[in-house]
Formats: C-alpha cells, structure tokens, sequence
C-alpha cells in the first residue's frame, strides 16, 4: 500500500484500523462501528473534504463478511485520495452499516444507489429508498446471487401491465453477454457481439 | 369554330375550382404532409433525431419539423433510445394520451429490441407496450436512416382506409 501521512494519522487515532490492499491509493479497513467517527476524522483534521463515492463489495454467497462498504475520500486541497472500507453487520437478507449523510449530504444518493444494488441498510439515513430501480421492485440486481439477464417480476405500472400484458422478462441473452473485442483489428470484427455465436434467440443453446 | 379540347389533366377553365377525388386520398394526402413528431428522447439516439430537425438534414422538407412535446398535438411518437422497464408504462402513458390517428417509429437498435442492453433493466424492445409502425435500425442510426423511415411511414399513411378508420377508433 503507498504510504499516506493521513492513513497514519488515521491508524494511530483508531488502533482498530488495518491496512488493506491496494495497487492505488491509501486503503484502511475499519469496523463498522467506527466508520463514522473515522471519516469524520478524516473530513475535519486530515481535508478529505470530498466524498466521492460510497459503493460496496459482494464477496460471493456463503462468504463472511458477505459485504463490504467501500468509502472513496477526496481532498480538494493536497489532491490525495484515501479508500475506507468496512464489513456490513447483520446477516445475508439486511447487511448494514452506519450512515456518513451526517458528515457529507452527498452521500444520500451515493447510499440509496448502494442500497438499491446491494441491499445495504445504511442506519442512520433520512430517506433509504430505491433509486435507480423502482420502488417495490424485489430484488438487489447487484448482488451475486442476481443473474446479469434479470428475474421475471410485473411491470412497475399495474394499470399498463395490464393493458399490454407486458412484464419484466429475463433478457434473451443469445450467446450474449455483448463485449467489444480489444486488440489491433478493423472495426468491424471489433463490434460489440455475442461471444458464443452458435446458438441466438430462434435456435437453442446447444447442451 | 370550336377546337377540340387537348388537355388531358386538371384545367381550372374546364372545370372551375373543383377538384374531384377519394375522400380517403385527401384525408391521407394532409396527414401525410403533417406528420407532428412527439420527441420520445431518451437515449442517444435523441442527439440525431435532433440533427434531423437541424438544417443539414432538414426534416421540414417533409412537413415533420414541428416537435410536438405535448402529446396531444402530436401524430407520431419517435421513440429514440433505450427503454427501461422504469420508464416503459410512462412511455405507454404518453402514447395513449395521443389521438388518434397516431403511428409509432422506433429508433434505434434499443427502442426496437432492446439492442446491446440484455439486461434486468432494460424493455426488450418498445413493441412490447405499443404498437411499432417503422423500425430503424442503427446504433444510433444516420439521420438518413430516420427520414427514410418517416418517408416509408408517409408511404403506409398513404394507403391506409381513413374515413372506414374515423368509425372504428
């Protein structure tokens, strides 16, 4: 990890605190329960004065921690950047962690886009609702257990579901999912396509 | 000495100021001419359907330029990007606030069938709440594509029954 004046400043004000990897910047991991009061200190003491994300990690079904909170700080006045980490508590169903929207009100979008995607309960937040996703919509779509190609649910919109019988499908995928390919060739074998041409949405997928 | 009469078309000293025709054409004819967008821009492929309205392509060459972005005055709905299952019942909301007659373009690879985006998010193409008139394909397509497909909409208008409609919608 590179070295930081405020990681150490940071680690010697919360001994809890480790180093955690990273090919970048600054990272520390905490406990949940401190997260507030280090960030804090960060913001007053440290000039990370800019949150710049709130984000989180899913480690896989069955692992523990499953989730981890992820906390990109900024300073507006040395131009250097730390990373703070933290493992949810609570189980798989309602992972949770503190909210920084005290200390940054940047950060109720960041934490309502977090808990839309994953799930995470972020205590503390004034309005913890969906924001991408519409409300009422049952899944986190980016939790691992959650295929890339959706769950069938209703539309958002009973009256118009009804109307038009139309409802939340898995996307036909066809061989999909549709990547660009990288390297030194002309643009058109350079297409975003289906990786996995043999079979598309008329013929099946072969065993 | 009287001439025998030459003309073959319509002359005006022969036949005063009336035009004899289909009511069907007429009707068709106006329509046609006066096909009123209602800019569903929601992606991308909003950036060319507003070059279309810029001189250099000049969708006023083909009485479309005057976007409409109030459903109500409008004839026909361009759907130009993708459509997220959050969007799609407003989408649907909006076309069915429209009168009729009102027909659908679909622009675009994302607004006929969902286009690259195979996701949770993402209505697998706009035909599945309303009624599609012309595709376009493209990602997004040449402000050329989108006039042939308004030029081919002129087209079906054209031949559609429009009195025997007026009775049944």
């Amino acid at each position: 990890m590179p070295d930081s004046p405020a990681a150490t400043a940071l680690k010697a004000q919360f001994p809890q605190a480790t180093d955690r990897a990273s090919s970048d910047h600054a990272a520390v991991h905490l406990p949940a329960a401190d997260v507030v009061a280090a960030l804090r200190f960060l913001r007053d003491t440290q000039g990370f004065d800019h949150l710049a994300d709130v984000t989180a990690i899913d480690w896989a079904e069955g692992a523990s921690p499953r989730f981890t909170a992820v906390y990109h700080l900024h300073s507006t006045t040395s131009h250097d950047y730390i990373r703070v980490t933290a493992d949810c508590t609570g189980d798989d169903a309602s992972p949770a962690v503190p909210s920084v929207v005290s200390l940054w009100p940047g950060a109720n979008w960041h934490e309502r886009e977090c808990y839309d995607m994953f799930g995470i309960k972020f205590e503390g937040h004034p309005d913890l609702r969906r924001i991408l996703m519409w409300d009422g919509y049952p899944y986190h779509p980016l939790r691992k257990e959650f295929p890339l190609a959706g769950i069938e649910t209703a539309l958002p919109d009973i009256e118009v579901a009804e109307e038009t019988n139309a409802k939340v499908i898995p996307a036909p995928m066809a061989g999909g999912p549709f990547v660009a390919s990288s390297g030194e060739m002309n643009l058109t074998e350079a297409e975003p396509r289906a990786k996995d041409e043999s079979w598309n949405e008329r013929k099946e997928k072969p065993e | 000495m009287a001439s025998p009469n030459t003309e073959i078309a319509f002359d005006s000293k022969v036949e005063g100021e009336v035009i004899v025709s289909r009511l069907d054409t007429v009707v068709n004819w106006i329509r046609t001419n006066s096909v009123w967008p209602m800019p569903m821009g929601l992606a991308c492929c909003a950036i060319e359907l507003m070059a279309v309205g810029n001189g250099r392509f000049d969708i006023a060459r083909f009485g479309a330029e005057v976007m409409r972005f109030s459903p109500r005055q409008a004839d026909c709905m361009i759907v130009a990007g993708t459509v997220t299952y959050k969007m799609a019942p407003h989408v649907r909301r909006i076309y069915d606030q429209m009168a009729s007659p009102k027909w659908v373009i679909a622009m675009g690879a994302c607004a006929s069938s969902g286009g690259m985006y195979r996701s949770y998010a993402t209505l697998q193409g706009v035909d599945r709440i309303i009624p599609v008139d012309v595709y376009v394909s493209g990602c997004p397509p040449r402000p050329e594509a989108l006039l042939d497909a308004l030029i081919k909409l002129q087209n079906k208008i054209k031949r559609e029954p429009a009195t025997k409609n007026l009775f049944v919608a």
